[in-house]
């Protein structure tokens, strides 16, 4: 927290939870996938679901998957504006287990066909932490660079990850390592001090025993 | 940021430098960033403030219906020049009512420290600004006042309703609002965190009680009382009158407060106004 969390964000009202965070979680979800979102799932959970509508939750979600920002004027007219872009959503309501009160599950999909399933919660004062990526945990809240790392849940995975990185001059801040099941699959999310250039994130995804590599930053 | 007012003044007294400046610095060693760029920031805050209250509209209504019009009432009943309150107070509490509205119908407003609100700071510093001329630059000064001391109150208790109720909010909002009002006065570093302290005192225990879990009501108008409630805490401090409580123990004594707070009066919204007749037939309309 700065002082730009006290006076600030900037931001379409009425809630920096309920709105901005909910925003924040939608952008975030789409930097996550990469690509354009033209259908989206949306599963409200706890406080979202029972006073989002009238906190324009929904909208902002919405708007947040368009790519728009919290502070966006056009937050209340997203659903008009995703029905312009061709963007389907439809919402419906889950119960997450140990859930924070202010949470929602999305599944997106994309025109190449490719899907992202996200947990968010926010967690007030329009700051957000994502949860839970493709049904596996995490723990991140995409205030700094974060890589996203799907591997094969196999020896040397990790150091094979930060060698890369430490070779290109890129500190890591904090990691985490969560997986399925033993030899299933693993995702590594590491928040880095430095930007992460497209080479870089190239070179990782080619690693033996790397799925797939999601990076995320939200100053671009 | 900082987690002691009296850090604060210690700070500004062996450097000699001003409230802002030490948060400014702060800011700056804690971000890594240069002054210029740090000011920039927080100057840009300052002018969203004024964008959304030049922007308010008069016809506006929120989308439950419970919020909108009362803006543009005030403004005319200020204008005809015969509030109990006077013409200054009169304009505080207009600039308060409209951006409580403003927000509760989805218009950009800045959080500060929280949506709910909104009101607070701005009407305190705009009136301000009108009434004395102050360039931006000198209200952007008054800003890092106010972020100072919201920062302390986040860091000692809470911003939240949801955590310690509405003192959370609108307290920690006049708070702010106080201190910003008392700098711009020219009262040094010590008046500033009494009129802080002094403000949070008479908003100590009060409760988050929304109707229909909708920052709306009774949100939008208790902006003008913590704007109102500013005003006169600065004033107090101007005239040289000081907590008896120290300002950091008030702070905590907020803290207190909210964690002997019932959780039907952190804006689960089953207490309070939330709970009465009226607010519970508004809820099942919404429904």
């Amino acid at each position: 927290m700065n002082i730009l969390d006290i006076i600030g964000p900037v931001m379409v009202g009425p809630s920096s939870s309920h709105t901005a965070g909910a925003a924040r979680i939608g952008q975030i979800t789409r930097k996550l996938f990469g690509e354009e979102v033209t259908e989206a799932k949306i599963y409200l959970h706890g406080s979202f679901l029972a006073t989002g509508k009238g906190h324009g939750t929904d909208r902002a979600l919405v708007a947040g998957l368009m790519g728009l920002n919290v502070d966006d004027r056009r937050i209340p007219d997203s659903f008009e504006l995703a029905a312009e872009r061709g963007m389907k959503f439809e919402f419906g309501a889950v119960n997450l287990q140990n859930g924070h009160p202010n949470s929602v599950k999305l599944e997106v999909s994309g025109a190449s066909g490719r899907k992202l399933e996200v947990v968010g919660i926010s967690v007030g004062g329009g700051r957000v932490r994502i949860s839970e990526i493709d049904g596996l945990r995490a723990d991140f809240s995409g205030e700094a660079p974060t890589l996203v790392v799907f591997n094969e849940d196999k020896p040397g995975c990790v150091v094979r990850v930060s060698l890369k990185l430490g070779l290109a001059g890129i500190n890591i801040a904090t990691m985490q390592v969560y997986r399925d099941a033993r030899g299933g699959h693993a995702v590594m999310v590491i928040e880095v001090d430095q930007k992460v250039p497209d080479d870089c994130i190239k070179d990782l995804e080619s690693e033996n025993g790397i799925e797939k590599v999601t990076y995320l930053c939200m100053e671009d | 940021m900082y987690e002691s007012l009296g850090d604060i003044c210690s700070r500004a007294e062996e450097k000699k430098i001003t409230f802002w400046e030490v948060i400014l610095e702060d800011d700056c060693v804690e971000r890594q960033l240069e002054r210029e760029a740090s000011f920039a920031q927080m100057k840009t805050m300052y002018l969203a403030m004024k964008d959304a209250d030049a922007s308010y509209d008069p016809a506006l209504e929120s989308r439950s219906g419970l919020t909108g019009r009362d803006g543009g009432k005030m403004e005319q009943y200020v204008n005809g020049g015969d509030t109990l309150c006077g013409d200054f107070i009169g304009r505080v509490m207009e600039k308060a009512v409209k951006m409580g509205e403003s927000n509760a119908c989805m218009k950009r407003i800045v959080a500060a420290p929280t949506a709910g609100a909104c009101g607070v700071v701005p009407a305190v510093l705009l009136a301000m600004q009108d009434k004395y001329g102050f360039t931006d630059e000198k209200m952007t000064e008054a800003l890092y006042v106010a972020a100072g001391i919201g920062g302390v109150i986040a860091s000692r208790a809470f911003i939240a309703g949801a955590q310690g109720g509405c003192q959370a909010e609108i307290g920690s909002a006049s708070s702010m609002a106080a201190g910003a009002a008392v700098y711009l006065r020219g009262g040094d570093a010590k008046a500033i965190s009494h009129a802080a302290a002094m403000a949070m005192k008479n908003l100590l225990g009060l409760v988050c009680d929304p109707v229909a879990g909708l920052v709306e009501v009774p949100c939008v108008k208790r902006n003008v009382s913590g704007a109102v409630v500013a005003l006169a805490a600065a004033d107090m401090a101007l005239a040289g009158v000081y907590s008896r409580i120290e300002p950091d123990e008030v702070i905590d004594a907020m803290r207190e407060v909210g964690l002997s707070m019932p959780a039907c009066m952190r804006e689960t919204s089953e207490g309070g106004l939330a709970a009465t007749p009226t607010g519970i037939r508004a809820k099942e309309r919404l429904q």
